[in-house]
């Protein structure tokens, strides 16, 4: 009997505990407005995610100390979807209807992204998408706050058309889709502007590549036939460093054969000695060497955020701004968190970003942004070399794709669509 | 009173004369044309690099070399050009003319000059055109060498004055190779630019083809045959010396292969244990390299080229402790449960990527090249970085030390005695379990120093391990499980067979039918290129 009560006693405890448990969000909700962190701490990307998902804290915790959004504090859900593709889904999916976020702000790689599509689209919720992408997509509930091709790319090349009167290229990428479709636009692109097909060089190795010495030479034997060349990398984060280290090895050097990257930041230089990588090129919509007020501003609060006066600061961190503080406007002008209300309110609104001009949200849910064009410097920073006037509208499809010409996004009425045909004047065009 | 207006007047005298000074010198031609570089665009600023190169003022030399290393600063509120170097806020200032100083200047009150490669290259033809005459041989060499990538008609005359004041032969050479590339580019007679066609052939390496092919463009109908044959020449020459550089591309990448399987064929070769964590083993040796470089960045800088000698020792301790540890704490509960065993390394080498990037951050860690490991150098037709060079000499020795400690030593005799026949080692009085641990102990030391070379070449990260581990196992398995012979020859084997596969397959499919390779080749051979005969086998 006694055994009997204690056992039921232990049962009735442990429903309570199990009912106070998820009652304690539900609660929580009322009086904190949470917003959903989905980048990944553990597994290959942790690399480059870690440092978003401190962003986002701190931009939570700025908030905050401004008095919080329509008069309740924000609340930060963080959660790891461990580098997996398909835990990216699942765990979307908890932010979203287990833990109620008003949004989440998360990925970084393109299959991680495609892969929560369908969550976000189902549930009606929101993900900001801070990573300059390949373009060919706009979705409802998705605001790319990151380069689209035509913001990074293409401005990247004509520089090197115009400045430097390159006339040969090679395209190098690691294999998988962000490179593949980058290169299909800007192959395109280069015999759209008379490049001979035999002055392209296509290349692609596999994640994580490290002995670069074949390609590398390959490189240099496809730079001596008598024109200028350079390398556009779409090579992925982790094997920049052997493959810089063998372009440095082999004597390579930016006068002879510049390289400019897509995906070399400020946090993947951290890990190089950059010496022989001197004038080596970036194209990025934001460098932590831009000379702006808001942008000292921006590092010496997050460098007393992170208690580290050495921490780097870099462009997926700007679209974070960015999108953040969109997202703020959005919400403080719909006055609630509704979906609905939100994707309504925030097609339109502005908001300074770093480099000293203004980040306007599109139609296609795509943001307006500065080019920039910077060199490596020994300390491990870039140089703005270039910079286009103004700020560039992203183009969720390319114009210079024939299949993806006449496609465009507009998320607003009468439209409606991520993928209107001009030409047929209805939606569902693209793929 | 009116020692205030004198006072006053003094002043202003004295504001008047410091505002007269850079005026007067702006007198001197030099110093206005230094004072343009910082206005305009790049295009703007190379006219006026140009005109400075073109004064042939010696002094033009210092500026422009200033410039190309981005320390030469326009002063904000003045015309003024100065040199600043130093770090911090405020730097030290000198006029780049004369080289005088003047003084400390807060940063913000300087703009960089900015230069970009363009420029990087008009500079360095400049600087050439203006030290081919002064300076060291190797300076004289250098500067020759890069104007033999501009090939600027306008300096035949400066080089062939050059050339006739040279005594350092390599210098000669290269100034007349660089001459033969301007002569191309120029409207000299025939005869001249068959001879500089010749100058070109006899250099032979991808450059001469470079300027061959670029100046086949716009030739006249009388030389287009000498440069067609002089590219056919060359042509013939680098296809046999890009084999020849497949084969030690091949080489360097097998002995890659040969570091990170070593380990591995003796944990799993030797013991027969499936150890997944191999490769977080040679990410702690890599680890370790940067603990030093870093201890020794902060409190001894000189030592730094001997970093890696430091890093050897202390890799193998770390790692073969670290060995000795798991096979006492996991392994020695699991074996003969292959299985089981797989599981649970392959669960520690979570735990183990997981605690570095805890411990050290997700972040890649840099660990620097010591000087001797650093740039190429040519072996005749064949360029060999310097540190795939010592890796492949690296591996060679661990691979030899070894083989000795297997078959020349009591330990190495053990440890062959217990994997052959356990009991019957045991019966005969070796303690078992002991050579066990330090046998396992020995394959992850000589992992982690492996892990010290890799980290010369690859990333530092947490993922440095999971890049390696299926090359690893690849490697043991087509060269014979328990025989180091081969391991030696199937890691040079796919090494090689992977580097002629890449420039016709590309880097992936390359990658792939290797695979199918081993796969095919172990359904012929299942106990790999070198199987180990007689009873041991089924033991």
């Amino acid at each position: 009997m006694t055994l009997n009560l204690t056992r039921r006693a232990t049962l009735a405890a442990a429903l309570t505990g199990a009912m106070a448990l998820s009652l304690g969000p539900v609660r929580a909700a009322d009086d904190t407005i949470k917003v959903g962190v989905l980048h990944s701490l553990s597994g290959t990307m942790a690399i480059s995610e870690t440092t978003l998902k401190d962003t986002m804290l701190f931009l939570i915790e700025e908030q905050n100390k401004k008095g919080g959004l329509l008069g309740k504090k924000l609340e930060a859900v963080v959660v790891d979807p461990a580098s997996d593709w398909p835990l990216f889904a699942e765990k979307a999916r908890e932010l979203v209807s287990v833990n109620k976020v008003a949004a989440v702000f998360g990925c970084w790689t393109s299959v991680s992204r495609k892969s929560v599509l369908p969550v976000f689209e189902e549930l009606n919720s929101i993900l900001f998408y801070p990573v300059q992408y390949e373009g060919e997509e706009s979705q409802r509930n998705v605001f790319y706050t990151g380069a689209a091709p035509n913001q990074q790319a293409i401005p990247a090349v004509d520089y090197l058309m115009n400045e430097e009167g390159v006339e040969r290229w090679v395209l190098a990428g690691t294999d998988y889709v962000y490179p593949r479709t980058t290169n299909k636009i800007l192959e395109q692109y280069l015999k759209d502007k008379g490049v001979a097909a035999e002055d392209i060089m296509i290349n692609y190795t596999p994640f994580g590549h490290s002995d670069w010495q074949t390609i590398v030479s390959d490189i240099k034997a496809f730079g001596s036939a008598g024109k200028k060349t350079a390398v556009v990398s779409t090579i992925n984060g982790d094997a920049n460093v052997p493959f810089y280290k063998e372009l440095g090895n082999q004597g390579i050097s930016a006068t002879d054969i510049p390289v400019v990257a897509f995906s070399v930041g400020e946090e993947e230089l951290a890990g190089i000695d950059t010496g022989p990588l001197v004038g080596h090129l970036a194209a990025w919509n934001y460098f932590q060497s831009v000379d702006t007020p808001e942008n000292q501003a921006f590092i010496d609060k997050w460098r007393a955020f992170t208690g580290n006066d050495k921490r780097v600061t870099n462009d997926p961190m700007e679209a974070h701004v960015i999108g953040f503080n969109l997202w703020v406007q959005a919400v403080e002008k719909a006055g609630t968190t509704d979906t609905d209300a939100v994707l309504e309110a925030i097609v339109g609104l502005e908001t300074p970003n770093l480099t000293g001009g203004i980040a306007k949200m599109l139609p296609n849910h795509h943001v307006t942004k500065p080019v920039l064009i910077g060199e490596i410097q020994d300390d491990g920073q870039f140089d703005v070399v270039w910079e286009t006037e103004g700020t560039v509208p992203g183009d969720a499809w390319s114009d210079f794709l024939p299949e993806s010409k006449m496609i465009e996004a507009d998320w607003t009425a009468p439209i409606n669509c991520g993928n209107y045909n001009t030409e047929t004047k209805a939606c569902g065009g693209g793929s | 009173m009116s020692a205030i207006r004198l006072a006053i007047s003094m002043i202003a005298a004295l504001l008047l004369l410091a505002a007269a000074a850079p005026s007067m010198a702006q007198t001197d031609p030099l110093q206005a044309l230094v004072r343009a570089l910082p206005k305009g665009g790049y295009g703007d600023r190379e006219k006026v690099i140009l005109e400075l190169a073109a004064t042939g003022d010696a002094r033009v030399a210092k500026v422009l070399d200033a410039l190309g290393r981005g320390d030469l600063y326009a002063v904000k509120d003045s015309a003024a050009v100065v040199t600043a170097t130093g770090r911090g806020s405020t730097m030290d200032t000198a006029d780049p003319l004369s080289g005088e100083t003047l003084g400390k200047m807060d940063k913000g009150a300087l703009d960089r000059i900015r230069v970009n490669n363009r420029l990087r290259r008009a500079i360095d033809s400049a600087v050439g055109q203006l030290t081919l005459m002064g300076g060291s041989p190797a300076m004289r060499l250098a500067a020759a060498r890069s104007m033999l990538k501009t090939a600027d008609p306008d300096s035949i005359e400066v080089l062939d004055k050059a050339i006739a004041a040279e005594s350092d032969t390599a210098a000669r050479i290269a100034m007349e190779e660089a001459r033969a590339a301007a002569v191309l580019k120029s409207a000299a007679p025939l005869a001249d630019k068959v001879a500089a066609v010749d100058t070109l052939v006899a250099r032979g390496d991808r450059e001469a083809l470079a300027l061959l092919t670029g100046a086949r463009g716009d030739a006249s109908a009388e030389l287009l045959p000498a440069i067609g044959a002089g590219i056919a020449t060359i042509e013939d020459r680098l296809a046999f010396w890009s084999a020849m550089q497949n084969v030690w591309y091949g080489l360097s990448l097998g002995s890659v292969l040969l570091l990170a399987a070593i380990g591995l064929a003796i944990t799993f070769g030797v013991m027969g244990v499936i150890n997944m964590a191999h490769g977080e083993i040679v990410m702690l040796g890599a680890y370790t390299t940067f603990a030093v470089q870093e201890v020794i960045r902060n409190s001894f800088p000189g030592l730094f080229d001997y970093s890696l000698a430091i890093a050897l020792p202390l890799a193998f301790l770390v790692t073969g402790a670290a060995g000795i540890a798991i096979e006492r704490g996991i392994i020695r509960w699991l074996y003969g449960r292959p299985l089981e065993t797989l599981l649970a390394t392959w669960g520690l080498s979570l735990i183990l990527q997981q605690a570095v990037r805890t411990i050290f951050g997700p972040n890649n860690r840099e660990v620097g090249n010591p000087s001797w490991m650093s740039g190429a150098f040519e072996l005749w037709g064949l360029s060999i970085t310097w540190n795939r060079l010592w890796i492949v000499v690296f591996a060679l020795i661990v691979f030899a030390v070894l083989l000795a400690v297997l078959n020349r030593t009591p330990l190495g005799l053990q440890m062959r005695a217990v994997t052959q026949n356990r009991r019957m080692a045991s019966s005969m009085g070796i303690r078992t379990p002991w050579v066990d641990a330090l046998t396992f102990g020995l394959g992850s030391g000589i992992a982690g120093i492996a892990g010290v070379a890799l980290s010369q070449i690859d990333n530092v990260s947490p993922n440095l391990g999971q890049s390696y581990i299926i090359d690893s196992f690849m490697v043991v398995v087509f060269g014979g499980v328990g025989n180091l012979w081969g391991t030696l020859v199937g890691a040079l084997t796919l090494g090689v067979a992977n580097k002629f596969l890449e420039p016709y397959a590309g880097a992936v499919l390359g990658k792939i039918l290797i695979l199918v390779f081993i796969i095919l080749f172990i359904q012929r051979r299942p106990r790999g290129l070198f199987a180990l005969k007689g009873r041991a086998v089924d033991a």
